[in-house]
């Protein structure tokens, strides 16, 4: 039998420690320090300050997507912007489907934390007194802060543990992996007291007691073969909200980058990395018999990168379908136009990476193709990041609606920024107001035996290989629930889903043991798998083509189609139900 | 085809060093971390190694030795000879190739 269950308890607990997560710690542990910048050592020491505890499934700000962002950060920080012009633009991207409440606390609280980390010395790339802003596609003007060269990502998760680290009332904690949410009866009603896991280290169960839990676990990009983010985003966010009474707001919704490294074959750098290149320089995106062919579907590139990211990818993908793609399916990606000193102008280092990969721009084009990047749907919630379910809240990627059916370039990570800060204010609101942790053994008891229960052992060959599993369901996805969809796609990725199911079984493989990858695939699957199942019933549903859902069998986007989807776990089962978009905020 | 042979440290920290080799077919470009994944999804799932970001050099977790040395094995190339990896000799031992590698004050201990 396995050793008895770690507890915990903490006030505020934080599930993933990308963008949203470290911010909404911050946020949440400063609110009861009565200050709201902080520039003392050791912050946390007077009394008010809620317990934070900041989990991670790998490493603290190492995982999840915000590390790999490369460029773009859309801020109306400029003097002559205003953060209704970055909504203006958001809304329109979104294709109809935004919530326009979420969007606008994204446009108008973005600058405050984007000046805020300038403050923090994230290292924004500046020009004369303010910051440098490069002009993204959807975007009416230069909007978007950076940090040189494809460092953003970096440097925000290194900007944002950095000050997580000053305040005593955070606790950081990685290689936790969370199972479950803990459920039980209160005055509220059906209560989220806390989360279920193990620790990967030594396979040992653990419960936590939280009086308000924050879900920053990123999105489903996992769910496909070729993906931008990191091994850890399989949408595990989604499924804990779904299993804990939550609503999901426009699962089909997945975005597809469209200009993805295809090859040759890089090693040490991040797919979408040509996205900075295409900013700075341009670049020519062109078929297989080297014509520009994006103006053939409604927009215009020109050696410019202005179509929106919903467009490309269809570009690309239909000049694929048509046989004019690039050798390995994809299309080009050429700098040779481009003089040498400008490349390394604008680039320095990476010049010389890509030469140690034997690529040279000023002689060689590169193969791109739609990468699966960020999911647009996610957890409903409304401005205070509150799920509806008492003590759950969500922040970041794992939110949706705040980019409707297509994310405009640069709102993720000031999206994870202003939705963690706005979740961690409301989950310390919770606490100041007298909410204690009180997790009930009894409402946790069947969560923690799944965490502990021993099941098949994958070395003797009596379980399946999970990881094998893993790449079916990738598989699955990528070719049947891509940015092209069919009816017929659709009922075969979802036969596709329940045949996985079956093999993966009811029981983890194994026992709990230090560093089994072989059980977390396990634990991820159940989780991949509901999520993958919502997915693809929100896109079987959805009979018209918007944004990133595009539907071979349904070409045209219908005015009547201009709502949203719910996505409920109810008895169960999954249901689908419609709602209308709400308004825009007066 | 010409194939990769991977030499892999297997076991726990209290079970007697082996080692264990794996075949896997040379395809030019690739890493040693996509030698690893695809070892784990055709032949052994079991096989512990730390990854997150996947072949991006960004979550550095998969610092490891190759024939001695400290490498990531995102950007180390796979070669189509005998590749000997071992866990990097100044972490806690976990299982395989993955150690305890957390900030101490980022650890449950």
């Amino acid at each position: 039998m396995p050793a008895a269950p770690i507890q915990m308890e903490t006030d505020i607990l934080v599930i993933g420690a990308g963008g949203a997560g470290l911010y909404a710690a911050i946020e949440a542990a400063r609110q009861g320090e009565g200050q709201g910048e902080g520039q003392g050592e050791g912050l946390g020491e007077g009394q008010g300050a809620a317990r934070v505890l900041l989990l991670d499934r790998s490493l603290i700000g190492r995982g999840g997507a915000t590390v790999m962002a490369q460029m773009t950060v859309a801020a109306a920080v400029a003097p002559d912007d205003d953060w209704r012009r970055h909504l203006h633009d958001t809304l329109a991207a979104g294709r109809g489907l935004c919530d326009p409440r979420l969007a606008a606390l994204l446009c108008r609280e973005g600058p405050e934390c984007i000046l805020e980390m300038d403050r923090w010395r994230v290292g924004w790339a500046r020009e004369g007194d303010g910051l440098r802003q490069v002009q993204a596609p959807g975007h009416d003007r230069p909007r978007c802060v950076y940090v040189d060269f494809l460092s953003t990502g970096p440097a925000v998760s290194r900007t944002l543990r950095t000050q997580a680290q000053r305040h005593k009332a955070i606790r950081r904690l990685g290689d936790v992996v969370v199972t479950d949410l803990v459920l039980q009866d209160g005055p509220e009603g059906r209560t989220v007291t806390g989360a279920v896991g193990f620790d990967m280290t030594t396979g040992a169960p653990l419960a936590i007691a939280a009086a308000a839990t924050i879900l920053a676990t990123g999105g489903l990009t996992r769910l496909y073969r070729r993906n931008s983010a990191s091994s850890n985003m399989g949408g595990d966010g989604y499924a804990l909200a779904l299993r804990a009474g939550a609503a999901l707001l426009d699962m089909e919704f997945v975005q597809f980058f469209p200009i993805g490294h295809l090859a040759p074959r890089l090693v040490g750098m991040d797919p979408i990395m040509w996205d900075p290149f295409r900013y700075k320089l341009g670049g020519r995106l062109l078929n297989g018999a080297m014509e520009e062919f994006i103006d053939r579907y409604g927009a215009e590139d020109g050696g410019r990168y202005r179509a929106t990211r919903d467009l490309a990818t269809y570009a690309i993908t239909r000049e694929v379908a048509a046989g004019r793609g690039s050798p390995h399916g994809g299309a080009w990606l050429s700098f040779t136009h481009i003089p040498e000193a400008e490349l390394r102008a604008a680039f320095g280092p990476v010049i010389d990476r890509l030469a140690g990969n034997g690529i040279d721009l000023t002689r060689d084009a590169v193969e791109v193709a739609p990468i699966a990047h960020y999911h647009m749907g996610g957890v409903r919630v409304d401005t205070d990041m509150e799920t509806g379910v008492p003590g759950l809240l969500a922040a970041g990627e794992v939110v949706g609606g705040a980019n409707g059916a297509n994310r405009l370039s640069g709102n993720a990570i000031t999206e994870a920024l202003a939705f963690g800060r706005a979740a961690g204010r409301t989950a310390a609101r919770r606490v100041a107001a007298g909410v204690a942790p009180r997790l009930d053994p009894a409402a946790a008891a069947a969560a923690l035996a799944l965490a502990g229960a021993g099941g098949p052992e994958p070395a003797a060959g009596a379980a399946p290989n999970m990881a094998a599993l893993v790449a079916r369901l990738q598989a699955a996805m990528s070719d049947h629930v891509g940015p092209f969809r069919t009816a017929d796609g659709l009922a075969r990725a979802a036969g596709a889903l329940a045949a996985i199911r079956a093999e993966a079984g009811a029981l983890p493989p194994g026992r709990p043991r230090p560093h089994d990858l072989a059980r977390l695939d396990w634990f991820d699957l159940r989780q991949m798998l509901l999520v993958a199942e919502t997915v693809v019933l929100a896109a079987a549903a959805r009979t018209e083509s918007r944004g990133a859902h595009q539907r071979e069998d349904f070409p045209d986007t219908d005015p009547g189609w201009t709502l949203n989807q719910i996505v409920r776990l109810d008895g169960g089962a999954l249901r689908l139900d419609r709602a209308p978009v709400l308004a825009e905020a007066a | 085809m010409e194939t990769a042979r991977l030499l892999i440290r297997r076991g726990t920290a209290a079970e007697p060093p082996r080692h264990e080799a794996f075949e896997v077919p040379f395809e030019p470009g690739q890493s040693v971390l996509d030698a690893l994944r695809r070892i784990r999804a055709e032949q052994d799932p079991t096989l512990a190694v730390r990854y997150a970001c996947l072949n991006a050099n960004a979550c550095k977790e998969c610092m490891m030795l190759l024939d001695g040395a400290v490498v990531y094995a995102c950007t180390a190339r796979l070669e189509p000879r005998e590749m000997r990896l071992d866990p990097l000799p100044n972490k806690r031992l976990l299982r395989d190739l993955a150690t305890v590698i957390a900030p101490p004050d980022e650890r449950l201990e």
